[in-house]
């Protein structure tokens, strides 16, 4: 056993289990224990591509500090899984603490003396309460939550409170899980000393915070932005999307007497015609869209090259996972960047939103619809499996009453009504977005939608001129998409500073807190995060300001500096990558040993 | 999707129909398909059915997908909305287009290129999922614009024109929808108007997918001697198993069937399909019996026409997904965002 420092709220659990076992709500459990005590924490999953009985392990991070980022340290370990123990001893960071399922004897050539293991019989009192084989399982995982509480010192009181909230319907359910952890708790008190110094200490109460996944709240971006119609292939890690989206529309959009639905879910035959159908439904005026993830992309990319030129509005949301290929599903990465960006053949190029937590899921969600309607165009909402499917702490979700929809250039039935004739592809405003009609709103708006050759008129061409007139007006337009989506958010070092770093999307946490690890070395740096593409004037002027900009991605062929590189004409030798594309959420460590290792050579040359 | 406008003369006396539109008014732009081709006759009869239905242009919607079928939506009913996607890839874009507005009348116009292979798949699941609409499959056994392949449904044994044989066995679209769950299963041949026009109407009027493979010979690569899509082997080998009337809802049914000759359909507008049997053991309600039937005469190379299978009471995409009568495009958006108090509360659940 080695010496432990004092780790009071700042500190990393891991817990190991089987999955499909209930480990998730007793994970869950956890985390919302520590949210109530006021300790700002998230909790991240990593869980295999199965349904049940492969490892899975979910790592929660608490920090006074408020930095949510995986930070590559482990405090205290819960091996609930003989088969990774090996493992999962090896991971626990010098002088942390290991607790394991003492009913079985682990490998006695397996120790570790910087380390303390601490053995408790879950399986064997979770066997002598209960009866029921299942129930016996579920417990079993319930009782470690019983044992934390009493090493980390979490308040009882609140684990007891989440219960009763959890099973309000099932009040017998309170009582055996309460019984479940009141076994490891009082086994934990006699055994061991208790607290640990690494623990918990109540801090506050959170107030004005939430603890949510990425997906639930791009879904609920989506029913507060209107759309009616979700159209989606069930894929990983994506499926919360619409899950969620169901639930909210179930919520909030059916009607109690006649069950009747102000919304259409379609779970489509596949991604190619989840797309057809997020555009037949656009096309008609209603607010559209698809979740998905990369291979999804790829089959869609026919539909979103049609959207592009046809000038229908569609929302794609990209939730990414690791790729190439079917990749690794469970895992994280950013690296659609590329496809969604030009995604299908032609020249074609689409706007994309990169969110950062699940707050700006919310946000983003809403104005993805915006955008694609003010400009006739895909809108891809690029989201990544660890914004999505993990648990974030955010500040409360807010709602402008006020909020109307950017529904863009629809001409209404009395507007067609005083014109002369209607023309689709007309440049009438100068801004490159010209004016659309919807089918059953009146005689003189109809017009034939094609992806074939057409003039401005909107009649089929294969006229040279009249082909190229079309496509530079798209140009045109994608200038006024500059304009029209959200500018990067800039922080100032405070400090003169020669370097700086851009960021997007879920790197942000690991950047904000290698930012402050860096500046107590003397390192400072000026951070842009990155918000959407295309990239505006602000960006331009970042990038101009500064000589050396790490740009920090989750992938491997560092496509946001390509496409800075394409968009801006920035110079190559002014990016320098930062990547990480390993499939785990980046750590902050990550961003920190980077730049301290370029600024060495640098100093060095 | 090549077209030429039509010049458009009013001629005093044309009739007109009940919303006081003439035929000319659901005619489109002139067809640039081959002299002959059987297309034409169909979208002539597309025409007609949706000049008797009086159906106002602007709520029908028009999609397809590639190929010589996928252009004809430009040459009828001028005033509709058009969609020519992409291939294979109508069934998906019609979905969505009546999720978002049910109360549009929907026609998509695909071919066998189109619906047996590349859209093989859409095809299937939009006949699974009943969407209301008219799909209409303009059937040649041969690819067109691409200059003479066989396509999907050619019959083995049909000859090439350059002579070659095809070996592969043929998808047929009415036995699969059928086998698919199919709620409304027709065949015609573009050389029969007079069949055509009512089973069109009855396809527009039912309240589901209606599936409608035409028989519509390829002049240029598929009419020759040894083709089973020909003109010529089409009428040979003709075979109406019903005839078809379409009532429409406020007329009287005025001619009189004998005991067990017809078979009356109401379709959920009010509307009635009156079939009249030309074999008479033959029940277009009974699946199992329209199958054997259908596999009996396909044995022996007959080209079996008329509305061989509905069933009315299976219901389409919006019944079973319990969607609102009003179009969800046509919300107000107050309707549809629950406001900052319900995001406030929901969030309570999330601390």
């Amino acid at each position: 056993m080695s010496a432990t420092q004092s780790r009071v709220n700042d500190f990393v659990l891991k817990i190991g289990t089987v999955n499909g076992t209930g480990s998730a709500s007793a994970n869950g459990l956890l985390m919302k224990a520590l949210f109530r005590m006021g300790i700002p924490v998230t909790g991240k999953n990593l869980f295999p591509s199965n349904i049940q009985g492969l490892p899975t392990w979910y790592e929660v991070r608490a920090n006074k500090d408020g930095y949510i980022s995986r930070s590559g340290r482990v405090d205290v370990m819960v091996a609930m899984n003989a088969q990774t123990y090996k493992q999962d001893l090896a991971e626990v960071s010098s002088g942390g603490f290991l607790i394991y399922d003492s009913t079985w004897p682990r490998e006695t050539t397996l120790r570790r003396d910087d380390i303390t293991v601490l053995g408790v019989p879950l399986a064997r009192m979770a066997n002598e309460h209960f009866k029921v084989a299942r129930v016996r399982i579920l417990m079993k995982n319930v009782a470690y939550v019983g044992v934390l509480a009493a090493l980390l010192d979490i308040d009882l009181d609140i684990i007891r409170q989440l219960l009763k909230e959890t099973f309000a319907d099932k009040p017998k359910l309170v009582d055996s899980n309460l019984e479940a952890i009141m076994l490891g708790y009082d086994y934990a008190m006699k055994q061991f000393t208790c607290p640990l110094p690494v623990r918990a200490e109540k801090m506050g109460d959170n107030a004005g915070k939430v603890m949510m996944e990425g997906n639930a709240a791009a879904a609920l971006g989506a029913v507060y932005a209107g759309a009616t119609v979700g159209a989606w292939y069930p894929i990983t890690p994506s499926t919360s999307v619409m899950d969620a989206f169901k639930s909210y529309c179930d919520m909030f959009r059916t009607d109690r007497e006649s069950g009747e639905r102000r919304y259409c879910i379609i779970q489509a035959e596949d991604e190619l015609a989840a797309a057809g159908i997020v555009l037949g439904a656009n096309w008609t005026g209603a607010r559209a869209f698809t979740p998905t993830s990369g291979p999804g992309i790829s089959l869609m990319s026919e539909f979103i090259g049609f959207a592009y030129y046809a000038e229908i509005p569609a929302v794609f949301m990209d939730i990414q996972r690791v790729g190439p290929s079917t990749g690794m599903p469970t895992r994280t990465q950013q690296c659609d960047l590329m496809l969604a960006a030009f995604a299908s053949h032609g020249d074609t190029r689409h706007p994309m939103l990169f969110p950062c937590d699940p707050k700006e899921c919310f946000e983003l969600s809403v104005k993805a619809f915006d955008l694609a309607e003010r400009l006739q165009t895909p809108v891809f909402f690029m989201s990544d499996l660890d914004i999505g499917m993990n648990d974030w702490m955010i500040d409360e979700l807010q709602w402008d009453d006020q909020y109307q929809p950017d529904r863009g250039k629809v001409l209404t039935a009395e507007q067609l009504e005083g014109i002369d004739k209607f023309h689709r592809y007309l440049d009438r405003d100068g801004d490159g977005i010209p004016w659309r009609t919807l089918p059953g709103e009146h005689p003189k708006g109809a017009y034939f939608v094609r992806g074939s050759g057409h003039n401005r008129y909107g009649a089929y061409t294969e006229d040279a001129q009249e082909y190229q007139d079309v496509l530079d007006r798209l140009l045109l337009k994608w200038e006024t998409a500059k304009q029209l989506v959200p500018g990067p958010v800039v922080r100032h070092a405070g400090k003169r500073s020669e370097h700086a770093i851009v960021a997007f999307g879920s790197s942000h946490g690991a950047v904000i807190e290698a930012l402050d690890t860096l500046a107590t070395g003397g390192i400072h740096a000026d951070y842009m995060r990155l918000r959407a593409f295309p990239f505006n004037d602000d960006v331009e002027a970042f990038l101009d300001a500064h000589d050396t900009i790490f740009v920090v991605e989750q992938n491997r062929d560092a496509q946001m500096r390509s496409l800075l590189m394409l968009e801006t004409g920035v110079a190559a030798e002014k990016l320098v990558p930062v990547l990480h594309y390993n499939g785990l959420p980046i750590p902050s460590d990550c961003v920190v040993d980077a730049l301290r290792s370029h600024i060495r050579k640098e100093a060095a040359a | 999707m090549t077209y030429i406008q039509k010049p458009k003369i009013d001629l005093p006396g044309r009739e007109k129909n009940a919303i006081g539109l003439t035929l000319r008014d659901y005619e489109g732009g002139l067809s640039t398909l081959c002299a002959g081709c059987g297309h034409d006759s169909i979208t002539a009869a597309i025409v007609q059915a949706f000049y008797e239905l009086a159906i106002p242009p602007e709520n029908v919607i028009k999609l397809s997908g590639i190929g010589c079928s996928s252009k004809t939506p430009a040459y009828f009913v001028q005033g509709a909305h058009g969609f020519n996607s992409v291939h294979g890839r109508m069934p998906s874009v019609a979905t969505g287009a009546l999720a978002g507005n049910r109360s549009l009348v929907c026609i998509g116009v695909s071919g066998d290129g189109d619906s047996l292979s590349i859209g093989f798949g859409q095809f299937g699941h939009v006949v699974r999922r009943n969407l209301n609409m008219l799909y209409i499959i303009e059937n040649n056994g041969v690819y067109g614009l691409t200059k003479g392949q066989f396509s999907a449904s050619a019959d083995p044994g049909s000859k090439a024109k350059k002579g070659e044989v095809n070996v592969m066995q043929s998808i047929d679209p009415v036995a699969t929808a059928i086998a698919l769950g199919g709620s409304f299963v027709a065949r015609g041949f573009s050389g029969d108007r007079d069949q055509l026009v009512p089973l069109i109407k009855a396809g527009i009027r039912h309240e589901g997918c209606a599936i409608l493979d035409v028989i519509s010979p390829c002049v240029t690569f598929n009419d020759h001697e040894g083709s089973t899509k020909s003109y010529a082997y089409t009428r040979k080998n003709y075979h109406p198993a019903v005839y078809t009337d379409f009532v429409p809802p406020a007329e009287e049914i005025k001619v009189k069937y004998g005991e067990g000759e017809a078979i009356s359909v109401t379709l959920h507008d009010g509307s009635k399909i009156r079939l009249r049997k030309a074999d008479n053991d033959y029940d277009p309600s009974e699946r199992s019996a329209v199958m054997h039937y259908l596999e009996a005469q396909r044995a022996k190379g007959e080209v079996v026409t008329g509305l061989l299978f509905i069933d009315e009471d299976l219901p389409e995409m919006h019944a079973i997904s319990r969607t609102e009568r009003a179009p969800l495009a046509r919300r107000s958006f107050a309707d549809l965002s629950p406001g900052a108090a319900a995001l406030a509360r929901l969030q309570k659940g999330m601390r």
